[in-house]
This record gives structure tokens, C-alpha cells and sequence, in this order.
């Protein structure tokens, strides 16, 4: 995560993998850049967005993690172009 | 790709009505967006089936996962439906092709209700459900001083699941307010549900030595960056991770986008789409089944499902009317008898009215507070699909899902309305957010 590996138990979603590498915030919002961590764990909140393997915006709830896997959290508002 | 059934979902309506449709001869496929069968109440049940912190209950998913995954079936895991047609039967996928089906079946379940209280999106302040889930698929238990606050059958079945985990709650602050008790026992349904009954006493009995406050009122989170203590009316405790729950509602997202018609659910205070004994929606071509149609727990889920399936093969000319009815009657009365101590549960647990600070958010994505919504709809904002465009609550990522109910709530009690009257967001296609990369390959 961020760069920093992490060994988590097979079957882990990459926001578990968050929570196990004790991060203080998987984002931060567009709106106040306040900091968030995952919330319901199933899809529904859309709070642990996050960049994973270069894609952004995706529901880590919902994604298993698989070795090698990049996850790097979201500062803010997503860009269109350029970032 | 064209099929006779397609059902979205994989809990257990969703499985059973896959097994049932498959066994009649349908062609069916299954699309769910979690990476392995069970829903959330048997999330990871083919991982963790036998863990003994989980319970007897759980390992139950087991036999229905198993018999699942070894019928004739196209499973499509970790997929999403971002559109239905439902006149042409067309479905939308992102992670599969796109599908065409006869009838499609929603067995989309349930999620937990909001619980907007002060400091609710620090992080550390997560839902029961989210930790149970947690503990299903990872083996992850919270680390220091949890606290369980809400109410409800799932926060004593995780309070007691942590722990034989190890990781007890240190403190549960249950927010069924006085009274509660004396009404929900006239409601009777005891010997006809007495397993459950006897299940639910059993938690209590296993998880009487966590400190506990009853009738709680005020809650709140605090802490600066990270939840740091949780207070209420009268009192408040030092706490690393805060767990709140307030039962769950049925996962309207779809049957609302989709128009189908929906009724209010007084003592639950939520919707859900209007169904016939067999499921069958407000549409011809579409039904629903399992707690996405009204919250019966998973039990009453697996015979709507059984049900949907055999109301689809007769609608699709599989199954003759006299066979149809011989077939479910026995799934009827099993759902009957899942459905006994309900009436009880649900006047023990209903919501308890709460007044929502005006600095507290109401809607995560746009952080867009209580206040701010009762003030836009005193300006006028008569329903939330028009509080949109005053404050784009519900127009960020979740598209409403979270903050639905809330912000109808705080607009009736604004308007000296009801949440019935004022209605719920029309959410729009596509029904969970796609790339521009999926768009283009249209």
C-alpha cells in the first residue's frame, strides 16, 4: 500500500489490507480532504475508494487482493487529464 | 449471450433460486459483484464455514454454497449490472459480456441502515456489519477498545462472534428506547419461532459480561482525526473502534432505478418493492426475492428464492400449474414459520425517532450536513430528488445509497411531512459507477 509491502490472509479485500497495515485513512474527500476508512465493507458507502493497480475510484470492498497488487490512496478530487 | 433467468445476486435467495430454476430445466446465470458466493450473511462461507467463532448458523451457508456451485449455473462473480432493460431483457455488465434474459430475478438483500450521529465518518467508526465481514473473509478482529452501539440481532451475534474471537467489545450501548419491550411481546409468534428466540436469548446469555447501557440517547464520535471516544446522554467511554448498528433495510437501488412500484414499511421506516407471494414485481418480466423485497432474514430468503424460481419456469412455460402448486407449498410454509418471531423483532428493534444535529453529515460522499437540508427544504426543496440540485447530496459516488433515507427524513420533518409523502432519489443508470474505457466498447 502507498509503496509499502503487506502480507494479508488470503480471501483479504483490498480495503482489509488497509485496515491491516494500520493506514490512518484510505482517502481523503474531494469535498473537505477530510480522512476516511472504509465504513460498511460491502459495497454500499463507496468510502474506500481507492487506487488500485492504477485504476481509480475502485470499491477496495470489493476487490480481493492478489499478490503484487498496488493500492495507493486518493488525495482529494480526481483529475480528467494530466494529473 | 441469452438465458432463460439471470438473477443478480448470489446470497442465499439468490442460490436457491439459481438451484431450484436449474433443477427445473431453466437455463439460468447468476451475476453477483462479490468475488465468491454467500451474500453478506454467508460472506466467505466456503472460506470460513467451519470457524467456530462464526457459529452453527453460518456454517449452515455451507451445504447451500456447495449445492450451488455443483448445479448447471453461469456464474458471474465480481460482476456489476450497471443497466437492465427490462422490456428487452437486456442486461448491462461490467466483468461479463452483456446478457439477454427472459425474466430476471433481483435478490440484491439488504444493507445496513444509516446511523448519522456527530463524528459518524472518522475513520475507526465503522459498521457491525463491516467488522463481521471483516472477520468472515480475513480472520481481522478490531484491535483495542471496541464499542458496539445501535441495536438489533446483529449486534449481539457480533458482539458475541468477537468474543470467541478474543476481541470482546469492551462496552455495548443499545439504543432501544424504554417501553419497547412490553409492545414487541404483545406481538406474540414465540412457539412458531422458538429457535430463533432461543438463539437470540443464547447471545445474550453469552455476551452478559460486557458492560452494557441501555435506552442510550445522543451518541456521538469523537476525536480529530481518528475516533478517539464515544459519548451520549450522560456519559462516554475512551473507544478505538466504534461499530454502530440500527438493522438493516431492503437495497433499493435497482427496484427504484427500474421504477417498479414500492410500498412503505411503517415500523421499519423503509421501502421496499411491491411483491406477490412468488416475488413477482410491479413489472412483468421482473421479481424479487430474499430481503431485497422486505427484510425475513436469510432462512425466509432461501424460500422466496425457491418460490421466484418456480413462478418463473411457470410464467416461462416449464412448470404446469398443478405441478407449480404442489411445488410451493412446502417452500410457503417454510417461509411462514421463518417469518414467525419477525412481527416481534421488528416492533422491539424499529428505528427509535432520533433528532439528527444540524452540523452532523447526512450525506458521506458530499458532505452535506443535517442542517444544510433542513434549511434548503424550508427554502422549498420539497423532495429529495430536488434537494439534488440544492446540495448535491446523493450525487457522489454512492449515488444515494447511504444517505436516502436520511435526507427524506430530515425533509418531512422540515416540511411537517412524512417520509413516506416526500419519496426517495430516482437513482439512474449506470447503476454502479463504470470507466470511460467501458462506455467506449459499446
Amino acid at each position: 500500500m502507498d509503496g509499502a509491502p503487506l502480507r494479508v490472509p488470503q480471501g483479504a479485500s483490498a480495503a482489509a489490507a488497509v485496515l491491516l497495515a494500520g493506514a490512518d485513512a484510505i482517502r481523503e474527500t474531494p469535498v473537505s480532504g477530510a480522512p476516511r476508512l472504509p465504513y460498511c465493507m460491502m459495497g454500499v458507502c463507496f468510502d474506500c475508494l481507492a487506487e488500485i493497480d492504477g485504476t481509480a475510484n475502485r470499491q477496495a470492498c470489493l476487490v480481493p487482493v492478489a499478490p503484487g497488487m498496488r493500492i495507493a490512496r486518493q488525495r482529494g478530487a480526481r483529475v480528467a487529464f494530466g494529473g | 449471450m441469452s438465458t432463460d433467468l439471470a438473477i443478480i445476486g448470489a446470497g442465499p435467495a439468490g442460490m436457491a433460486a439459481a438451484i431450484e430454476a436449474a433443477a427445473l430445466g431453466l437455463s439460468v446465470a447468476v451475476i453477483d459483484e462479490n468475488p465468491a458466493p454467500g451474500g453478506q450473511i454467508f460472506r466467505g462461507v466456503e472460506r470460513a464455514g467451519g470457524d467456530p467463532a462464526l457459529g452453527p448458523d453460518y456454517a449452515e451457508g455451507l451445504a447451500l454454497a456447495r449445492a450451488f456451485r455443483a448445479a448447471p449455473i453461469a456464474y458471474h462473480p465480481a460482476t456489476a449490472l450497471w443497466h437492465l432493460d427490462p422490456e428487452e431483457g437486456h442486461l448491462s455488465l461490467d466483468g461479463a459480456p452483456d446478457l439477454t434474459a427472459r425474466r430476471v430475478l433481483l435478490a440484491t438483500g439488504a444493507q445496513e441502515r444509516p446511523v448519522p450521529i456527530p463524528g459518524w465518518t472518522l475513520p475507526g467508526v465503522m459498521t457491525a456489519g463491516a467488522a463481521q465481514i471483516l472477520l468472515k473473509t480475513a480472520g481481522m478482529v478490531p484491535v483495542g477498545r471496541t464499542v458496539l452501539a445501535g441495536q438489533g440481532p446483529l449486534l449481539h451475534l457480533l458482539a458475541a462472534q468477537l468474543g470467541r474471537a478474543g476481541a470482546s467489545p469492551v462496552l455495548i450501548l443499545e439504543t432501544t428506547p424504554p417501553g419497547r419491550r412490553r409492545a414487541a411481546l404483545a406481538k406474540g409468534g414465540f412457539w412458531a419461532g422458538r429457535r430463533l428466540l432461543a438463539k437470540g436469548l443464547g447471545l445474550l446469555a453469552e455476551t452478559r459480561a460486557i458492560p452494557r447501557h441501555c435506552a442510550v440517547t445522543g451518541l456521538r464520535a469523537e476525536g480529530r482525526n481518528r475516533v478517539e471516544r464515544i459519548a451520549w446522554e450522560g456519559g462516554s467511554a475512551r473507544c478505538d473502534t466504534l461499530l454502530l448498528h440500527e438493522g438493516v433495510i431492503p437495497a433499493t437501488h435497482i427496484p427504484l432505478a427500474l421504477g417498479l412500484e414500492m410500498r412503505w414499511d411503517p415500523v421499519q421506516q423503509c421501502w421496499h418493492p411491491a411483491v406477490d407471494a412468488y416475488g413477482a414485481s410491479s413489472h412483468p418480466n421482473v421479481a424479487v426475492a430474499g430481503d431485497g423485497a422486505g427484510i425475513g432474514g436469510w432462512e425466509a430468503a432461501v424460500a422466496a428464492g425457491h418460490l421466484a424460481a418456480l413462478d418463473a419456469a411457470r410464467r416461462l412455460g416449464r412448470l404446469a400449474a398443478e405441478d407449480f402448486a404442489g411445488r410451493a407449498r412446502p417452500w410457503l410454509r417454510r417461509r411462514r414459520e421463518a417469518l414467525a418471531l419477525r412481527p416481534f423483532l421488528d416492533a422491539l428493534y424499529a428505528p427509535a425517532p432520533a433528532s439528527i444535529p444540524d452540523t452532523t453529515i447526512a450525506c458521506r460522499c458530499e458532505e452535506v450536513t443535517a442542517g444544510q437540508i433542513r434549511a434548503a427544504a424550508r427554502l422549498g426543496a420539497t423532495g429529495p430528488n430536488q434537494m439534488k440540485a440544492y446540495l448535491r447530496c446523493g450525487m457522489g459516488p454512492c449515488q444515494g445509497r447511504l444517505c436516502g433515507t436520511t435526507v427524506a427524513a430530515l425533509i418531512a420533518e422540515a416540511r411537517g411531512s412524512t417520509a413516506e409523502t416526500v419519496g426517495l432519489y430516482r437513482p439512474r443508470a449506470p447503476y454502479k459507477p463504470i470507466t470511460v474505457g467501458a462506455l467506449a466498447r459499446l
